[in-house]
């Protein structure tokens, strides 16, 4: 269980360029939760991911998973309970390090490193295993530098790292954004896939409305550094676009004008 | 100009070669593991130089002296590590500040005198410059290449190792090491402090070689050792994949430089232009990528 408390922060604050990203943002997920975040740009979806990830810390409110309290951890402490995958196909993984010795890196998360062997020979067999289930052809390209791959690829390897070891919560932010659509489409199947198979209890943002209707039990939508719309069970499985677009107008007090969700 | 002269100069060239080689390898971790410039080994090129010397003129055993003169590196690298980490500092005015700081400190450690000898004859030093052209276990360049080799030995086992991995990934990406749950200042401070432990060993091990320590031995030491790493990307880059054949590769590096700088004052350079030459030269090759990027930008954009 996730619960976010009335978090709130404010980038660049008493500067002219003082930005409130996250205006007292409360949200509970309950276990097996796969919810999907939609949005404006500049409208919190990120943040959230950030402030619950530790990236800096939040201004007031709390963080909590299990009733395990999250909010003054540092971020590599939280990255126990949390597997994330990012936009930017670069971030998620070491160019420079091979595909396996990502995977042995992303295996360790939330133990500590100590002076035994940073890959073992059990490990290879279970790593080529699961990158097979990829289908991308990886596993026979396990000591090929991870900087060799294309960004779908990458991406895939990052959504596989991110659960080797099963973490509380998964923080998927806008992860296809930077791939063409067809790779896309194939990442969200991948993504939807082992998610369902896990039973994991999942964040993910997404510019694109169709994507939110069709993946996940759960959709909320936010705006100006606040949670505005949560829809689930049957509601959302007969959630339209237009009926979107509706309930923003609606929630918000204008029209949802935004090309880039719009146009996709 | 007579050939004779320079042949002769080239034992001592290599033996100073595998000896800075060991300070290069010290530079590479920084550099290229961590992808930190790090500024701090302009001062402990002389501190465990400084720091093995006084303790053996101390009476202390030669063994004790080195192992102290490293751990005073480590020391040194945990500075710059703390003024980067805990206190924001950007990594090269880090180290800086320790350098400038280390200044002071070997002169203290040096009883405030700017240099100190100590001499082969009384003090069982591990090398010396007098064995030079010694056939057999004597010669510096002998036991420099085992302690290389010891070194490189380790450093492989380490850098496989969890931990060794976890300080690999901090310097390829950061974000993602936090996002393993990596805890990347920690590795920082880790890396520097074993970087600054080896150029110690490198810096008592001159000391010994030439048979004092000064304390500006270190002058322009991140210089030499960059050169070393550029040297050994340009020439074995390509050849080298293996984490151990880049250290031996960097350790070469350093040997070349200083056969070319050996050849250089044959033809007659004067020796205090030595430094702008070797600065100069450095600077060409690290623009060499950037040139090389801009070239490629200006293709795509025509």
């Amino acid at each position: 269980m996730l619960e976010l408390v009335n978090v709130r922060k404010t980038f660049n604050p008493k500067t002219v360029n003082e930005k409130v990203a996250l205006d007292g943002v409360n949200l509970r997920l309950e276990d097996g939760d796969f919810v999907t975040v939609i949005g404006g740009n500049g409208a919190g979806k990120s943040t959230m991911l950030n402030a619950i990830a530790g990236v800096w810390p939040v201004d007031s409110g709390r963080i909590a998973i299990d009733g395990y309290e999250l909010t003054h951890l540092p971020e590599h402490r939280r990255a126990a309970l949390l597997g994330r995958v990012f936009q930017d196909p670069m971030t998620g993984t070491a160019a420079t390090m091979q595909i396996e010795e990502n995977l042995a890196l992303a295996a360790r998360r939330g133990q500590r490193r100590t002076l035994k062997a940073g890959i073992t020979r059990q490990e290879r067999e279970a790593y080529r295993e699961k990158l097979a289930r990829l289908g991308l052809g990886l596993e026979d390209r396990m000591t090929a530098k991870v900087g060799l791959l294309s960004g779908g690829q990458r991406q895939a390897l990052t959504l596989l790292m991110a659960t080797l070891k099963k973490p509380k919560l998964l923080l998927l932010d806008e992860h296809t954004a930077a791939l063409d659509p067809r790779t896309a489409a194939k990442v969200l199947e991948l993504s939807e896939q082992i998610v369902t198979e896990n039973h994991l209890m999942t964040l993910m943002v997404t510019h694109n409305m169709r994507d939110a209707i069709r993946y996940g039990n759960r959709l909320i939508m936010m705006n100006e550094g606040r949670v505005i719309l949560d829809i689930s069970g049957d509601e959302k499985k007969h959630l339209t676009v237009e009926m979107l677009m509706d309930a923003f107008a609606r929630a918000s007090g204008e029209a949802f004008a935004n090309d880039r969700i719009l146009l996709s | 100009m007579n050939i004779t002269s320079l042949l002769n100069a080239l034992p001592g060239a290599v033996a100073q070669g595998l000896i800075w080689g060991i300070m290069a390898i010290g530079v590479y971790i920084t550099y290229k593991v961590l992808d930190l410039a790090d500024l701090t080994v302009d001062g402990s090129m002389a501190t465990g130089g400084a720091v093995c010397v006084m303790l053996m003129l101390g009476g202390v055993n030669v063994w004790v002296a080195l192992v102290c003169a490293v751990a005073a590196g480590m020391l040194a690298g945990l500075v710059t590590g703390v003024f980067h980490t805990a206190m924001g500092i950007p990594p090269i005015l880090s180290g800086i500040l320790t350098q400038l700081s280390l200044y002071s400190v070997n002169l203290a450690i040096m009883d405030f005198k700017a240099n100190q000898g100590i001499n082969v004859t009384k003090y069982p030093l591990i090398v010396s410059q007098r064995n030079v052209r010694a056939l057999g276990l004597s010669n510096p360049i002998f036991t420099t290449l085992i302690v290389l080799a010891l070194l490189i030995a380790v450093l492989y086992w380490f850098f496989g190792t969890e931990l060794g991995s976890s300080l690999r990934a901090t310097g390829a990406n950061a974000a993602m090491s936090r996002a393993q749950g990596i805890n990347t200042n920690v590795c920082k401070i880790l890396g520097l402090m074993i970087s600054n432990g080896i150029v110690a060993l490198s810096s008592a091990m001159l000391a010994h070689y030439q048979g004092f320590v000064d304390v500006n031995m270190g002058r322009g030491a991140i210089v030499i050792g960059l050169a070393a790493v550029i040297i050994s990307d340009v020439i074995f880059g390509k050849l080298f994949r293996n984490f151990a054949l880049k250290l031996t590769g960097v350790a070469v590096g350093a040997v070349i430089y200083y056969i070319v700088i050996q050849v250089v004052l044959w033809l007659g350079l004067n020796t205090n232009l030595l430094k702008l030459l070797s600065a100069l030269i450095v600077a060409v090759f690290l623009a060499v990528p950037y040139w090389k990027a801009n070239m490629k930008g200006g293709g795509r954009r025509a």
